[in-house]
């Protein structure tokens, strides 16, 4: 009997289970505790819906072997710099977003492809090197975004040049434009349809890719290297066309996370963003080297579930700590440690 | 059959984009420092000198802390962040007993002694625990040693935020709880423990580094002339060209301070030297030498040079990578107390974050990689890394006129630094490990077999 | 300082359920140079590994029989016990560590130490090194063998042959060495330094050391060793005074007969036409080098490409395909081809099935299906449907042609969804065969076809072969370490050794010739030297 549970967990992932159940606790306390379950339920959806493109980036990156994308910064700052550019031409409302989007794809093409190019030649260390990647490009950005003479003056800090730390996007009409699309409410829990649909085609586009010729490609040249290199199949560029897609999709994640949230924080706001991300591709089931849309949305849902859900009760049960923050901290990098346990040394060398 | 084998006296030649290739990131320092110090405006060498000196002091334990890993193959230990944790584990709860206790027998020197002894056990069992995880993520030691810190961080303050208080009783009118009664406050004072191994004994900045010149003057001297060979026969000896530019360096250091004693100029106003804390540091260096030469030492290199052959000829590769780790992990720990007692202050929620990058680069700057990692280095680039972080709000500010830019900079060289330093390790790796045209390696067995 | 012998009694070994090793009986004496001698498979490592006490052989159940040192049952469990009983092995790959000196490497974990306060309280691991005791024992070790090298040289740089004495050296160090193995001791070493090599071997023996000395060069062992031992499929063959014995006897103890594949002889129409010449070829394969091989292939025929392992074999397709640094001229159906190019090589039509078939030939946690099309689509552009400007896989076009497969080449399974890491090896070979298929390739290279298959299933993979020769005009190199399976169904063998053709021979040569040939003779050597012992060249 405790075999055949000690197998179901085992088959079913123990980040996922733990985190599964850990969440369920937290909901029945909330109920317990007399919490509002509906507007829980509107949050969890709101979350899922801003962070499900950067869990959503992990994909490409996974299966094309690189492993999951700690340089998630790169494509985020890709975004954030087409939505900078954008709103300092004042663009507002729907132009703002899609002109921002369409640029933020363009950005992040040059960086993924400088991005790929850099994990190709550091194969064997990826993570790391692509936790200081980064790590760096946030830095850079910090002074990038001081020294850029930028003009408008809803982005400007009040004395001096530079951008502001938060940029509201209440100045551009375009706060929450995507997230409060298509809002129902159900019985109490607004549903956000809007984000919801982009959530979801975006996801349909990234299975698509990989029913394609070059998505096989790039999923047989992380899956086995040496198949893949047999088939005649250029493994370097697949790699890159991989990171770049990753890249376009952290790119085009933040800014659907900034319109959500209603501001974009730059300077270090982006500099951990990777690990939740991460952490909740692998609380989905996925690992360093095997990802799928499923995983992803398992993954959002559970993880960003449990931070919505943990605050409120956390809260309630320990007045005055923050408890909330701290256990987010614990699970994102027990759950990261946890993969890295079950990463293969030595690669396919 | 005596004398069939030519001897082997290859000297590898000098290439110069090898050696700046090598050398990139403590280039692109230097170039930085004497950036700074040309441009800074507002920076008298006195205040400088000071705050470099300062930041050695406080850094230099931490730093070599990370040597030991890197010998036994763990590579940079940027866990040494638990390591500092366990520090200041052991500080809050000294501090916490001393001002209950008015100080009287938790103060002072007692009391950073005994921030010592508690610090050990505790660092004793993370480094156990953190080695083990480190046997598990081989291969991937760099990424899952980052990790490490951050769960380490989390832990901490849950039980820093929480479990004091909750968990463990504590007096509720204690200055140091907060006012709920549950959790340490942002800020925990040193009290009579600050500067409490600084002061036993301090002398004057200029004097000391004349005598410190003259030891070291000394030392070249007895090296190159008095100095019998190695028991193995090998010599220590150095080329005439370096013994030339070091003894050179080192008198004009010396006559340069004995012309600012005579003088009386600004640098005479630099703070003092603490010498007992320098000791301490003298001793590591010396226990770390020393244990490079024991079985144990001995097992390190060998398991940080190959872990297939060094267990293939029975030496136990994870315990002896665990014992690394361990060691690394109570000179963190201590790092940090002696870190403590020269702030004055532990920010009890941020105060460890750092420790790891900002300790990684400063080795890395003074010239160490992945493998190789000496004291020279940990010393050099602890003095360069901190020069940078002294000058850059001053380059900030003569560059671009603004001091914050400068100080964004200093995090991307922080984070860059690491970056290209391992990059670039992993890139000559692997194109070291790639294989070559049939032709050339057929060349390479002729040129090894002739 | 040696007075047992070493014996090793009625050993055996299986690997669940598969017997490797059946029934050893082989005794080494002090002072002996005993050859050990046999084809790949034939278990001169398993047998190796049981004297060592390899984790290989305790974890899967250990063995039978005994091993006696001096009349006594050694209980050699682990390489600890093996290193306590006096037993030394210089490895074929060097166990050196580059970055170390000489000293330190000879010394590996055996470092002399001096005890200190530290060490009397912290436990001996805190013992100071001795370095000069060190050097010392280092000096005396490199002396036994005559090299005139400082002890402090760094190994890294030295060249292969002084790493070679550094290991040899290593050993003797050890304290009480009665036995030291020595594998394919000179496969790495220039002429010269073999001579070197085999006077130290001689120096030792008459020091009393009992020797087993494992190469593939017969000449080496007539000349160097007292008696020889010949292994194979896991038996014991012969154990022979080499002063009583003739390389060519010792070669047809070595090939032998060990399965009888009847060899049908339907006529087949090989054209004259040169489907591929392949000019000059070198491979960098690490452990299986192409030295420069020249050969062409007719429409139509059957290839077979033997010889032992590390001697090159393997190296040739793989090299062919790209998965190496690969050059050489190859001209393939009146074309020049790139054949460092992968992708060019597959869709001029020449397909691959390698020798590691769960590692480069088959995607084991995708279904079979996925499998057998994917280097169709990949490569020519087959089951893929265009919508709009994007191309995406044709899923029911790739599932017919999978259920086709299934059923022409008698795949076993549950469905066509089912992973192919989840089949038997037999299976899974088809499956691979299916994926060449899919290709339409004119030329097939094949390599270790039945490697690790069990025999009912080989016997359907060599049929399945011969059929493809037989009614479609496939034209097929096939590489293999059996000869026997060369032997049924090539028209032709070329014998690779040491990275080069040793020769061409037919299936019907004898098997002195063969083991001849193998172990680095001319044809015309191996063939006089067969008639001198008395086998004709078709026995």
């Amino acid at each position: 009997m405790t075999n055949s549970i000690g197998k179901a967990i085992n088959r079913i992932g123990i980040p996922t289970f733990a985190v599964g159940l850990l969440l369920l606790v937290l909901l029945i306390t909330a109920g317990v505790q007399g919490q509002s379950i509906p507007t829980l339920l509107t949050d969890i959806l709101n979350r899922v819906g801003m962070n499900g493109l950067l869990v959503l980036a992990m994909v490409p990156a996974i299966k094309s072997g690189t492993g999951p994308n700690f340089a998630l910064p790169v494509g985020i700052e890709g975004g954030l710099m087409a939505l900078m550019i954008c709103m300092q031409f004042d663009f507002s409302g729907w132009f703002l977003i899609f002109t921002s989007l369409l640029l933020s794809v363009v950005l992040c093409t040059i960086l993924g492809w400088l991005y790929g190019k850099l994990m190709n030649a550091v194969k064997g260390a990826e993570m790391t090197i692509a936790t200081y990647s980064g790590f760096s490009i946030v830095a850079f950005f910090n002074i990038f975004w001081l020294a850029i003479p930028f003009s408008n003056r809803k982005m400007g800090w009040m004395l001096g040049n530079g951008l502001r730390e938060t940029i509201q996007f209440k100045n551009f009409n375009a706060s929450r434009i995507i997230s409060d699309l298509l809002k129902i409410e159900i019985a109490g829990v607004a549903i956000p349809f809007g984000m919801m649909l982009v959530f979801a085609l975006f996801c349909f586009l990234v299975w698509m890719f990989f029913q394609s010729k070059t998505g096989m490609a790039i999923f047989a040249g992380g899956q086995n290297p040496r198949f893949a290199e047999a088939s005649g199949l250029n493994i370097d560029r697949n790699r890159v066309i991989a990171n770049i897609i990753s890249t376009i999709l952290a790119g085009i994640g933040i800014i659907i996370y900034s319109q959500g949230y209603g501001y974009a924080q730059l300077y270090n706001g982006p500099l951990n963003m990777a690990f939740p991300a991460v952490a909740a591709v692998l609380v989905g089931g996925a690992t360093a080297s095997k990802a799928s849309i499923p995983n992803v949305l398992i993954g959002v849902c559970l993880f960003q579930g449990l931070m919505t859900t943990a605050m409120p009760v956390m809260n309630q049960l320990f007045t005055g700590t923050d408890l909330s923050d701290i256990m987010r901290i614990i699970i994102q990098n027990g759950v990261i440690l946890y993969a890295l346990t079950k990463v293969k040394s030595g690669g396919d060398r | 059959m005596n004398n069939w084998i030519a001897k082997v006296t290859g000297q590898p030649s000098f290439d110069l984009k090898t050696w700046i290739l090598d050398h990139i990131v403590t280039i692109l320092f230097w170039a930085f420092i004497i950036l700074g110090l040309l441009t800074a405006q507002n920076l008298t060498m006195d205040g400088f000198f000071t705050e470099l000196c300062n930041r050695f002091y406080r850094n230099i334990f931490l730093i070599l802390s990370l040597i030991i890993p890197v010998v036994a193959g763990l590579g940079l230990n940027f866990g040494i962040v638990v390591g500092a944790i366990a520090g200041q584990l052991a500080v809050i709860a000294v501090r916490y007993w001393g001002i209950a206790a008015n100080e009287q027998s938790f103060g002072g020197l007692t009391g950073f002694m005994l921030m010592i002894l508690i610090s050990l056990p505790i660092a004793v069992l993370i480094g156990w625990l953190t080695g083990t995880l480190y046997n598990k993520t081989k291969g991937q030691e760099m990424i899952a040693s980052l990790i490490v810190g951050y769960f380490g961080n989390g832990v901490y303050q849950f039980i820093v935020l929480f479990v004091i208080g909750a968990v463990i009783p504590v007096a509720l009118s204690h200055p140091m709880i907060l006012y709920d009664g549950v959790g340490i406050r942002m800020s925990v004072d040193m009290g009579s423990v600050t500067y409490s191994l600084d002061k036993i004994l301090q002398i004057p900045f200029v004097p000391f580094m004349i005598g410190a010149s003259a030891v070291i003057l000394l030392f070249l001297l007895w090296n190159q002339f008095l100095r019998k060979p190695k028991a193995d026969g090998r010599s220590t000896k150095l080329n005439v060209l370096a013994f030339a530019v070091y003894t050179v360096l080192c008198a004009a250091v010396m006559v340069y301070f004995i012309i600012q004693l005579v003088t009386g100029s600004v640098l005479n106003k630099v703070r003092d030297v603490p010498v007992v804390l320098m000791l301490v540091v003298a001793v590591l260096a010396v226990f770390i030498k020393w244990i490079m030469n024991t079985k144990l030492g001995q097992d390190f290199r060998s398991c940080g040079m190959n872990q297939t052959i060094a267990e293939a000829n029975g030496i136990n590769v994870n315990r002896t990578r665990v014992i690394a780790t361990i060691i690394s992990t109570v000179l963190a720990a201590w790092g940090m107390v002696i870190y403590l007692q020269n702030m004055g202050t532990l920010n009890t929620y941020t105060a460890h974050n750092n420790v790891g990058y900002f300790s990684v680069a400063a080795i890395l700057v003074g010239g160490a990689s992945v493998d190789k990692a000496t004291i020279g280095q940990s010393i050099t680039g602890c003095l360069l890394f901190h020069a940078m972080f002294i000058l850059s709000p001053e380059i900030g500010k003569a560059l671009f006129g603004q001091a914050a830019l400068g100080e964004y900079f200093r995090t991307f060289m922080v984070y860059g630094v690491i970056g290209l330093s391992l990059g670039l390790y992993v890139w000559r790796a692997n194109k070291r490990a790639q294989l070559k045209m049939p032709e050339e390696a057929a060349s390479d067995q002729t040129v090894i077999a002739g | 300082m040696n007075n047992g012998i070493l014996e090793f009694i009625n050993v055996g070994k299986e690997y669940s359920g598969h017997a490797v090793l059946k029934g050893i009986n082989m005794d080494v004496r002090p002072g002996e140079i005993h050859a050990l001698i046999g084809e790949n498979g034939a278990g001169k490592s398993t047998l190796m590994n049981i004297l060592f006490g390899m984790p290989v052989i305790h974890e899967t159940g250990g063995f039978t029989g005994e091993v006696r040192i001096g009349g006594e049952n050694a209980n050699i469990m682990n390489p600890r016990d093996a290193m306590e009983a006096g037993i030394g092995m210089v490895h074929q790959e060097f166990m050196l560590i580059p970055g170390f000196t000489i000293t330190e490497n000879i010394k590996l974990n055996r470092e002399t130490t001096k005890s200190s306060a530290m060490s009397k309280i912290f436990g001996k691991r805190l013992e100071t090194l001795d370095h000069e005791h060190m050097a010392q024992d280092a000096r005396k070790a490199l002396d036994t063998m005559g090299m005139d090298i400082e002890e402090y040289t760094r190994v890294h740089g030295l060249p292969v042959g002084h790493m070679q004495f550094v290991e040899i050296a290593r050993e003797i160090d050890k304290t009480g060495i009665r036995f030291l193995v020595f594998d394919e001791p000179t496969a790495v070493l220039t002429e010269s330094e073999t001579e070197h090599l085999l006077d130290a071997i001689r120096k030792l023996a008459a020091q009393g050391i009992g020797i087993i000395f494992i190469s593939h060069r017969l000449d080496e062992i007539i000349r160097l060793s007292d008696r020889v031992t010949v292994l194979r499929d896991g038996e014991w063959v012969a154990t022979e005074e080499t002063k009583n014995i003739t390389a060519a006897e010792i070669a047809r103890l070595m090939v032998g007969r060990a399965l009888t594949l009847d060899r049908s002889e339907t006529e087949r129409k090989i054209s004259d036409e040169e489907i591929l010449k392949v000019n000059n070829l070198l491979v960098n394969m690490p452990g299986e080098e192409v030295k420069g091989v020249t050969f062409s292939v007719r429409k139509g025929e059957v290839l077979g490409i033997g010889g032992l392992a590390g001697q090159g074999k393997l190296g040739i397709a793989n090299g062919l395909m790209g998965m190496y640094p690969v050059v050489g001229d190859v001209e393939f159906k009146g074309e020049k081809i790139d054949v460092s190019k992968t992708d060019e090589t597959l869709k001029k039509g020449i397909a691959f099935l390698s020798e590691d078939r769960k590692g480069v030939g088959l995607l084991l946690t995708s279904p079979i299906d996925l499998n057998i099309a994917f280097n169709a689509m990949e490569v020519q552009g087959k089951f893929l449907k265009k919508i709009g400007p994007f191309t995406f896989t044709d899923t029911a076009a790739i599932k017919a042609n999978a259920e086709k497969m299934v059923k022409d080449l008698d795949i076993r399974c549950t469905s066509i969804a089912q992973n192919a890491g989840a089949l038997s090896g037999g299976n899974q070979q088809k499956v691979c065969v299916g994926k060449a298929l899919a290709l339409d390739p004119d030329l097939l290279l094949v390599s270790e076809p039945t490697r690790g298959i069990d025999i009912g299933a080989k016997k359907l993979i060599l049929d399945l072969l011969k059929t493809l020769a037989e009614e479609q005009g496939m034209t097929i190199i096939m590489t293999s370490s059996e000869l026997a399976e060369l032997r049924s169904i090539c028209d032709r063998v070329l014998i690779i050794c040491e990275g080069k053709v040793a020769g061409e021979l037919s299936p019907t040569d004898s098997d002195e010739v063969y083991g001849m040939m193998m172990s680095g003779m001319t044809k015309e050597e191996a063939i006089k030297a067969s008639m001198n012992a008395g086998g004709g060249p078709n026995d």
